[in-house]
């Protein structure tokens, strides 16, 4: 039961950040991995496992306190790589993110490769695992999730405007930097508090959106919201797979979610070719 | 009633705008011209609020403008850009209701009902036909009168237009403008416009402010400022001047450098006199 919930709120707050990121960035490629949340985490958590710290600081809290404070310390460094002259431009917050995680992914690789006993650990935790999580991790996430969720909700109709370029929301009244600034932040830190709990889970946070924007369109008014509930429901599916399709063993979630996940989008992308090239521009 | 007062801008220490000062009546339309780099479109944007002078003083209605916030200025001003609209996944009728953003509060509610005020857009320029498809199935000029259709749904008192008709065909380009004439004059807006089309500035506009490296060369109505020596100074091709037989606006011909030796304008169009200048 608490993995149940617990892989519900992962998947939604997976999924909103995606709807986010897409909705800031316009590019069809940006998942709520694009500034380097999980790179930042995995190197926390790679190093803890390491050196067998996993429970030394805070007990079953260590990885996820150290993870999540990696993932938020990457998120800055980022911000501060893409800011020119005070300003977000969009080619860059994406290059800075791509850069970020090309470092600091070949940190984690450095970390796996020196250690022979703990490669096993890291690589099982950068796939994503809800297992053997109780209650108190779903209560630690649900405030960061819910809240998360209800400011991006509230920028959804900026958002929308977005999708028309950042000149024409500006025309509008939306103050652009800002909004940018904001819903860039709160993706990350909702998707952070994901990773720390899960580990890296691919494939959601950048396939719900584009699903439901093949079946419900592209305003984000609807798209948040339903990113939440679908994502929520996806994990929790793919997760009840991952336990029991070749029960006793486990197979990692994040293989999961991409080995089904890829298919059904591929399907559903040539089904709706036309309107898949129109809302992902 | 626009008031822009000794204005300039640098970027990266290269001065695009130097000393621009000029004010816009109520009601009038107001067209800026001027060769590629010479500083237009920078006015626009400071006009417009998405940038800000390094010096001098821009005021709407007596207030300067970073008086308004970025809501009350998008209530009061509305500006239509020459790329349009993306082909997006949006519905028309959705892209002309976005115009009603800086009215409405933070769960997208309105007080006053818009929705009268939306079908009487998409009747007046003829797209109610197309109120349920999407941005992504329609051609260039359909998109662009769906952009108008959201600048009018804001219903400003200042309307600023950056090159609005450069990716249209001539029939767009006239229609375009005739719909904002309509509207104008309709509703007293006022409108600055950033114009390519030398011909078009002519008959739309009732003043002028022509621009050139970043400096004003000269303000007034057509007749004073489309006159082929000022022409040639600006972009360095000399027209010939002639003067539109309906409008009587001056309007320019443009000759290969090649021909200029034997001067056919006039022979070419009977009837019409060539401009003195």
């Amino acid at each position: 039961m608490p993995r149940i919930v617990l892989s519900i709120l992962v998947g939604s707050a997976l999924s909103v950040a995606g709807a986010g990121f897409q909705g800031i960035l316009r590019n069809p490629l940006a998942d709520p991995y694009t500034l380097g949340v999980a790179s930042g985490a995995a190197v926390g958590a790679a190093f803890l496992l390491l050196f067998g710290l996993q429970y030394a600081l805070f007990g079953q809290w260590t990885i996820p306190v150290v993870a999540f404070t990696t993932a938020i310390l990457s998120l800055f460094a980022v911000i501060r790589l893409a800011r020119v002259q005070g300003k977000f431009q969009i080619q860059t917050v994406i290059l800075a993110g791509v850069v970020m995680q090309a470092f600091l992914g070949s940190i984690v690789s450095f970390m796996a490769a020196m250690s022979r006993d703990a490669v096993n650990e890291i690589v099982f935790w950068l796939m994503g695992s809800l297992a053997m999580k109780g209650w108190s991790y779903s209560a630690v996430m649900f405030p960061y999730v819910l809240a998360g969720t209800v400011i991006l909700i509230f920028y959804g109709r900026a958002l929308n405007l977005f999708a028309l370029g950042e000149r024409q929301a500006a025309h509008l009244g939306v103050r652009v930097e800002r909004t940018k600034y904001i819903v860039l932040s709160v993706a990350t830190l909702i998707t952070a508090a994901a990773v720390s709990v899960s580990g890296i889970i691919g494939f959601v946070g950048l396939i719900t959106p584009h699903l439901l924007r093949l079946i419900v369109g592209p305003d984000y008014r609807l798209l948040l919201p339903l990113s939440a509930l679908f994502g929520g429901l996806y994990v929790l599916w793919t997760d009840t797979l991952a336990r029991t399709a070749l029960s006793p063993t486990e197979i990692p979630l994040g293989v999961v979610t991409a080995f089904l996940g890829a298919p059904f989008f591929a399907y559903l992308l040539h089904k709706h070719k036309r309107t898949a090239t129109g809302s992902a521009s | 009633m626009i008031r822009v007062e000794n204005v300039s801008k640098c970027y990266d220490g290269e001065k695009v705008l130097d000393g621009v000062s000029f004010s816009v009546n109520s009601g009038e339309t107001f067209g800026i011209i001027g060769p590629n780099g010479s500083g237009k479109s920078t006015l626009l944007k400071l006009v417009s609020g998405v940038e800000r002078a390094d010096t001098g003083t821009i005021e709407l209605d007596g207030k300067p403008i970073s008086f308004y916030s970025a809501r009350q200025l998008a209530q009061r001003m509305a500006v239509l850009v020459q790329d349009g609209l993306p082909a997006v996944g949006f519905t028309v009728r959705e892209v002309i209701e976005m115009g009603r953003y800086p009215f409405q509060n933070w769960f997208g509610f309105e007080l006053d009902d818009h929705e009268a005020l939306i079908e009487g857009i998409m009747d007046r320029l003829d797209i109610r036909r197309l109120a349920s498809r999407t941005l992504d199935e329609l051609s260039g000029g359909e998109r662009q009168r769906v952009a108008l259709g959201k600048v009018m749904a804001q219903q400003p008192r200042w309307l600023l237009l950056d090159e609005p008709t450069t990716y249209l065909d001539i029939g767009y380009q006239i229609q375009m403008m005739d719909y904002i004439r309509e509207w104008q004059q309709e509703s007293g807006l006022t409108v600055v416009a950033v114009l390519h089309d030398l011909n078009i500035a002519s008959q739309y506009c009732d003043r002028l402010l022509a621009l050139s490296q970043g400096k004003m060369v000269r303000i007034g109505p057509p007749e004073t400022v489309i006159e082929s020596e000022l022409i040639e100074k600006m972009y360095a091709v000399r027209p010939l001047v002639l003067n539109h037989p309906v409008s009587s606006k001056p309007q320019i011909l443009l000759q290969s450098e090649h021909d200029t030796r034997h001067d056919t304008g006039p022979k070419a169009c009977p009837g019409l006199v060539e401009k003195e200048v």
